[in-house]
């Protein structure tokens, strides 16, 4: 006997109530993490039933155990306790009111042998359409524990926790049929199959006995029944005897002019109306139905597109604008941090890596939480209400020109306002395919970090005021061009992935349009929660790192002698010039010399010369250059470096001491340095690079590894430099833009 | 004489019900509409387009089901009971 806990796995169709149900059993006290080896969240946590604890681990919402990619995998591997132990009981939850397509998977899991609970879940609104489900009935028919649960209003989760700790204990179910007779299931035998499937299906089971991989008559059929629907068209990796054992049993079927799939699945649906003979009674017109009457106007022709447009507008600018307050909150919480450790520790190295390094970068991730957590509860709220899956419907056929799912369109939005709660709402995604897809792109979209470059440069190169035809500023065209060239490099990068690194079929769009429900609060500020804390502690600390090497790369080395002459300056100024505004004047210039030389001694300044060499091309120089490096740390932060770079000390894009040093650059040969060419040039290029390293580190935490944002990396830098270089080389040639 | 050509859901008009006869078209579309509910001899009834024309939801089996044209055109349908 061992003394670990019992383990029960949650399992059901997505949009049956699953995730409400775990939160209400463990009491929300989840353990996040990720399958072995998938980047599939992995919830774990623990009902305590009369002082016995229970782990409870909390499955993918799938519709049935066939799966075609490793991460569909991970509910049949969990039930055939491959890679963890076996469950000692699995609690299936089915959304009463679509009780046939719950029942189907119902039967799957049943199949594979451990004692099984069926959470009869909405089963409020089942009776309040007139469904009438007798679940004494269902529990005779399948032959195990059925409990009615309404989860969102806490109803039945004592009886179903008290079914789950009978289970755990349980001989495993007995299945009885009454199509089929009064037991069609030898004792601890898996059920048996229609003679014609029979065969098919034993010359598999030989093929799974002889592996070894799993143990018992059931996890064989289960397994058995597994292949014969998941492989053939697959991304699976699976021993090559089953493979050609599947292969050759289809192929047999189809010389025959039969279908196996067809046979199997529609046997199983056979299983699932016998069992509902007599236990389902009520005729339901849900063309009367208040959710029918909503799509009625939500999805109507036209109605429905304005109210999709009004509410994709919301969540925009929530991330856009709402958030903003938030940010600056945070932004000087942290100020005021640097401001309390400045003042307690005595100047030295050890006091700027802490201020400077480790609290400006633990800023750089908390400054995230208000849009992510926005956006988390955005997609909650209108994953548990429904209209999720009506985004998705309503959008499909834009979004699968590109060959992406109806479901990116909120990733990709959201990517307008950051990248970093963008990419991690790619996990409202099914298929990793289109996960990777949608991540790789959605840093091209224009985020709100670049509006302070584009602000900055328009402004030097052009009089933003000045209208263009007499109706468009100048700005405002600039800026139109800027999310132009955004839209389309963001949608020709997904084409062009979609037929190359993630080569795939278009991703079938298989989607179920749950009925609208009100959302529960708890469930909604848990997600957000539990999204926000993944955040800080995955992606945080590599953001954290990488702040503090930045923060050394534009820092370090110093150079001792010129902060000697600069500290010998100040004294003098001190104790020639009277205390006033002129000293005060003469000592902020030292400080913003002393600034602009530290940096051009420091490793980044150095690395923008050494790249000069490579951006000279683009109509860049080495000072543009440091810019480009500071601003990996986040994009607007260009904006400060240039104000070190050229002495102007600590700047925004609306300084005007940094535009005047701007207009007045010029390079060596005396030549203007920011032509108005040179300018858009710089702008297409801030478009297109990956110039984040929040980005970088959250799409290594989504994607679990570092080959993708490596990936990202390279092709946006590579797009960026070639389309620069395209701008500035032909703009030249025309001889456009260049005074 | 030829047999009648085979009606396929993306056919029915909005309203209309049929009964599926047969799924046909790649594996890895075929069985995830089988599962969901599509096997033959269920009533399925075309519920509404898209605002933009694709995809389409279904009913069938109690619950909408979406599903894009281009797998409409692989399920085979007969008459509903009753219509002609």
């Amino acid at each position: 006997m061992t003394t670990a806990a019992p383990t029960v796995l949650l399992a059901g169709n997505p949009n049956s109530g699953k995730t409400s149900l775990f939160n209400r059993l463990t009491g929300a006290r989840a353990k996040v993490g990720n399958y072995p080896g998938v980047t599939v969240e992995r919830r774990a946590g623990t009902l305590t039933r009369g002082g016995n604890k229970i782990a409870i681990v909390d499955l993918p919402g799938t519709y049935s155990l066939t799966a075609r990619s490793a991460e569909e995998q991970v509910a049949v591997d969990a039930l055939l306790g491959r890679g963890d132990a076996a469950p000692d009981a699995v609690v299936v939850v089915t959304d009463a009111t679509a009780l046939r397509r719950g029942l189907y998977f119902v039967t799957q899991v049943l199949d594979a042998g451990h004692p099984v609970v069926v959470a009869l879940n909405m089963m409020d609104e089942a009776r309040a359409s007139g469904l009438k489900v007798d679940a004494k009935r269902i529990a005779e028919a399948l032959g195990c524990e059925v409990v009615e649960t309404v989860a969102t209003k806490s109803a039945g989760i004592d009886e179903l926790a008290e079914a789950v700790a009978r289970a755990v204990v349980a001989e495993p179910a007995r299945v009885a049929l009454p199509a089929t007779g009064p037991a069609t299931r030898p004792a601890g035998g898996p059920v048996l199959l229609p003679p014609a499937l029979a065969e098919a299906v034993a010359s598999i089971e030989e093929v799974v006995r002889a592996s070894q991989l799993v143990d018992g008559a059931a996890a064989v059929r289960t397994r058995a029944t597994w292949a014969l629907l998941s492989i053939g068209d697959d991304d699976l990796d699976v021993e090559p005897a089953l493979r050609e054992a599947v292969m050759r049993v289809h192929q047999r079927a189809r010389d025959a002019g039969r279908d196996l799939d067809e046979e199997l699945v529609a046997w199983r649906y056979g299983r699932v109306d016998a069992t509902l003979e007599g236990a389902i009674a009520g005729t339901v017109d849900d063309r009367k139905s208040s959710s029918n009457r909503v799509d009625a106007v939500l999805l109507h022709p036209l109605a429905g597109l304005v109210v999709f447009a009004v509410v994709m507008l919301m969540v925009f600018q929530a991330l856009f604008a709402w958030s903003e307050p938030l940010v600056s909150a945070i932004e000087a919480g942290v100020g005021a941090v640097q401001d309390a450790v400045r003042s307690a520790l005595p100047a030295g190295a050890v006091r700027d890596l802490l201020v400077d390094g480790v609290v400006a970068g633990v800023g750089n991730v908390i400054v995230f939480v208000p849009q992510i957590a926005m956006l988390f509860a955005f997609i909650t709220i209108m994953e548990d209400s429904g209209y999720l899956a009506r985004v998705a419907f309503v959008i499909d056929r834009v979004m699968g020109g590109v060959g992406l799912h109806g479901r990116a369109f909120v990733p990709m939005l959201s990517g307008f306002a950051c990248a970093i709660p963008a990419v991690m709402a790619t996990r409202t995604l099914e298929s990793r395919k289109d996960r990777l897809l949608t991540m790789m792109v959605v840093p091209l979209a224009s985020c709100s970090a670049r509006l302070p470059v584009y602000v900055l440069i328009t402004a030097t190169i052009f009089d933003p005021s000045k209208k263009l035809l007499g109706v468009i500023s100048v700005g405002a065209a600039v800026l139109l061009a800027m999310y132009g060239v955004s839209v389309v490099a963001t949608l020709g990068a997904a084409a062009v992935l979609r037929r190359t690194v993630l080569k795939g079929p278009r991703p079938t769009f298989v989607l179920e349009l749950p009925p609208y429900r009100m959302p529960s609060i708890r469930d909604v500020l848990l997600a957000t929660w539990q999204r926000v804390k993944r955040f800080v502690i995955d992606a945080g600390t590599v953001i954290l790192a990488l702040s503090i090497v930045i923060w050394g790369l534009l820092n370090y080395p110093k150079n001792e002698q010129a902060e000697a002459r600069f500290e010998a300056q100040r004294a003098e100024v001190t104790a020639t010039v009277a205390e006033g505004e002129a000293r005060d004047e003469a000592l902020q210039t030292i400080e913003s010399n002393a600034a602009g030389e530290a940096l051009r001694d420091s490793a980044g300044g150095k690395l923008g010369h050494l790249i000069e060499p490579a951006i000279e091309p683009l109509g860049f120089d080495w000072r543009i250059g440091v810019g480009i490096v500071g601003a990996f740390a986040a994009r607007e932060v260009f904006v400060s470096t240039l104000g070190i770079v050229f002495d102007v000390g600590s700047a925004d894009e609306e300084s005007k001491p940094l535009r005047d040093a701007l207009v007045s650059a010029r390079h060596p040969d005396g030549d203007k340095l920011m032509t108005p060419l040179a300018g858009i040039s710089l702008m297409v290029f801030f478009v297109l690079a990956a110039q984040c390293m929040s980005t970088i580190a959250v799409v290594r935490r989504e994607s679990g590894s570092w080959k993708w944002p490596a990936l990202m990396f390279g092709y946006m830098t590579a797009l960026a430099y070639v389309a620069s270089l395209a701008t500035y080389q032909i703009g030249r040639l025309l001889g456009l833009g260049l005074a | 004489m030829s047999p009648p050509p085979v009606r396929t859901l993306s056919e029915l008009a909005v309203g209309q019900t049929a009964i599926v006869r047969h799924v046909r078209g790649e594996r890895r579309t075929t069985v995830r509409l089988l599962e969901m509910g599509l096997v033959p001899g269920t009533e399925v009834e075309l519920r509404r387009r898209a605002p933009l024309g694709d995809p389409l939801e279904l009913r069938v089996r109690g619950y909408a089901l979406s599903i894009r044209k281009t797998e409409a055109l692989g399920i085979e349908i007969d008459a509903a009971k009753g219509t002609v």
